[in-house]
C-alpha cells in the first residue's frame, strides 16, 4: 500500500501549484502512470480520495494517463513494447531488454479555476 | 494508525529523538518528534481535522481572537527536521473578500512533477551525505522472515573489528531487531514506522542525525520486510540487496520484479536447507536476470556460514571504493586549501 505515500506525494505537488495560483481550485489532476511503475491505480484513485479532504483539492478529480512499457533489446538493438517487467521481446524472446519508457510517475497537468 | 484515513505515516518513530504532545481546545492531542513556534501567541487554535505528518498538507483553522473576531486561515505545516509554519490569511467572511472561484475561467497547468520528487530529493541529499563522508550504504530489502537480521548480525561479528559499521533498522513495531544488533556491539537505531510499509528518505534523514555514522564506514539499512513498496522508495543508498532464502518460491523473482529490477545484488540466503527444500537455485537465478540481466548473485547461509566470505568480500570492496572515493576528494580539498594559502602569504 505505498499508493498512501503516492497520493501524499500528489498532494504535496498539488498544493505546490495551487499556492503558485492563489487563489484557485483545483478541478483535475492529471496523472502520468507508466505500466511499469508499480503503481496499483485503483489503490492510487482511493488513497487520493481519502488524503484530498479538506485540501484545496478537496474536489478535484484523477485523470490517470497510462503509459504503455518500453525496452531496448539488447539482441533485436531496436525499442520495444513490454506490458510487465519480466517479459520477454516480443520479436526475439530474449531477456535482454533495459527499460526505457514506462516507468514514470508524474503530475502532468491541472486544471484550475 | 490514523482513524479517519488509515494512514500510519503519522506514527513514524526514530530512537533518541523526544516527541511534544499537543493538545488542543477541542481535546484533539497530537505529538511531533519537534518543537512548534508560533508567533502570536494569542492564537487560539481548534484544529477539526486530523493530522496527517511527515509531509507538507493545508488545512483550515478557524481562529478567534480576544476581541471576538474571527477569521479562518490556510494553515500549511511541513513536518521534517527543520519545522517551518507558513500562514496564509484568506478573510472570506464579508463580500469585500470573497472568491468567486467558480466564475474564473478554468486554465491548465502543465506541472510535469515527479510523484516521488520530494521524496528523491532528500534521497538525493542523503546520497551527497554518504559520498562526502565516503560511507558505503546500502539498502537491505527482502520479504519478512528471509533472514536479513540475521544476516547483517553475522556480517556485523565478522567485519565488526576491521570497519566502522552502523545499521538502520526498519520494522512497523518493537525494538527487536535493533536489539539484536546492539547485542554484538555494533551502533543501530530502530526507525518504526507505524503502519507504513516501506522506508522513506526523510526517516532515513532524521535517522542520520541521530546516529550520525562514522567518515568510511559501512552502513546498513535494513528495510521493512516487504517485497513490493520499498523498491519504489530512494533512500539515498548506493545500491540495493535484495535477499531471497531458499524456503522461498524460486519463482520470486517473477511474482515481485521490481524488487529484483532495482537491486544491484541477489543474495540466496539459507542454502544449507537446500537438501530439505524444493527450491530451484539456477531457476531462481535465471528469473532473475530476466528483469535485471545484470543482476550479482551471491548464495550464502548466515547461520551455517556457507559462502559467507564472497559477500563479506563485496562489502569490503564496497567500502574500499567509498573509501578511496573519499580519500581522493579530501586529498584535492587539502591541495586547493594550500594554493589558496600560498597565494594569500604571496600577497602579504
Amino acid at each position: 500500500m505505498h499508493e498512501m505515500s503516492l497520493a501524499e506525494g500528489v498532494l504535496g505537488v498539488v498544493q505546490d501549484a495551487a499556492r503558485a495560483h492563489h487563489p484557485c481550485t483545483v478541478r483535475t489532476v492529471r496523472l502520468e502512470i507508466g505500466a511499469l511503475a508499480a503503481v496499483e491505480c485503483d489503490a492510487l484513485r482511493f488513497a487520493f480520495e481519502v488524503v484530498k479532504r479538506g485540501s484545496v483539492a478537496e474536489t478535484a478529480a484523477l485523470d490517470i494517463v497510462h503509459v504503455p512499457g518500453s525496452a531496448w533489446c539488447m539482441q533485436c538493438s531496436r525499442s520495444v513494447a513490454i506490458a510487465e517487467r519480466g517479459d520477454p521481446c516480443p520479436e526475439c524472446g530474449s531477456w535482454q531488454l533495459q527499460v526505457t519508457g514506462g516507468d514514470q510517475m508524474r503530475v502532468k497537468e491541472l486544471e484550475l479555476a | 494508525m490514523c482513524t479517519t484515513c488509515g494512514c500510519g505515516s503519522g506514527q513514524t518513530k526514530i530512537e533518541g529523538e523526544h516527541e511534544h504532545t499537543h493538545v488542543h481546545a477541542d481535546g484533539t492531542m497530537h505529538s511531533h518528534p519537534h518543537a512548534h513556534g508560533h508567533g502570536d501567541e494569542n492564537h487560539d487554535h481548534a484544529h477539526p481535522e486530523h493530522h496527517h505528518h511527515g509531509h507538507e498538507h493545508l488545512h483550515e483553522h478557524e481562529h478567534v481572537h480576544a476581541d471576538g473576531t474571527r477569521h479562518a486561515h490556510a494553515h500549511d505545516h511541513v513536518h521534517g527536521p527543520e519545522h517551518e509554519h507558513a500562514h496564509e490569511h484568506h478573510h472570506g467572511d464579508g463580500p469585500a473578500h470573497s472568491h468567486a472561484s467558480g466564475l474564473t475561467p478554468a486554465q491548465m497547468v502543465r506541472i510535469e512533477r515527479d510523484i516521488l520528487g520530494a521524496n528523491n530529493e532528500i534521497a538525493a541529499r542523503n546520497r551527497r551525505r554518504f559520498e562526502d563522508a565516503g560511507i558505503f550504504a546500502l539498502n537491505l530489502v527482502s520479504s519478512p522472515g528471509a533472514g536479513k537480521t540475521t544476516l547483517l548480525v553475522e556480517t556485523i561479528r565478522a567485519l565488526g573489528a576491521e570497519l566502522p559499521l552502523a545499521v538502520i533498522e526498519g520494522d512497523q513495531q518493537t525494538s527487536f531487531d535493533a536489539d539484536r544488533i546492539r547485542a554484538t556491539g555494533c551502533r543501530a537505531i530502530q526507525v518504526n514506522t507505524g503502519k507504513g510499509c516501506h522506508l522513506d528518505a526523510a526517516q532515513i534523514e532524521r535517522a542520520l542525525a541521530q546516529l550520525a555514522p562514522a567518515d568510511e564506514s559501512v552502513l546498513f539499512i535494513e528495510n521493512v520486510g516487504n517485497l513490493v513498496c520499498p523498491s519504489a522508495f530512494d533512500l539515498g543508498e548506493a545500491m540495493k540487496v535484495v535477499v531471497l532464502s531458499v524456503t522461498e518460491g524460486e519463482d520470486k523473482p517473477l511474482k515481485y520484479p521490481d524488487m529484483f529490477a532495482a537491486s544491484a545484488l541477489l543474495l540466496l540466503n539459507k542454502v544449507d536447507l537446500l537438501p530439505h527444500v524444493s527450491f530451484d537455485v539456477k531457476r531462481a537465478i535465471e528469473y532473475a536476470r530476466r528483469v535485471r540481466p545484470g543482476i550479482e548473485v551471491l548464495q550464502v547461509s548466515a547461520t551455517a556460514g556457507t559462502g559467507m566470505t564472497a559477500w563479506l568480500d563485496w562489502v569490503r570492496a564496497g567500502a574500499a571504493r567509498a573509501r578511496e572515493r573519499h580519500q581522493q576528494t579530501v586529498a584535492a580539498l587539502r591541495r586547493r586549501i594550500a594554493e589558496l594559502e600560498a597565494k594569500v602569504a604571496q600577497q602579504r
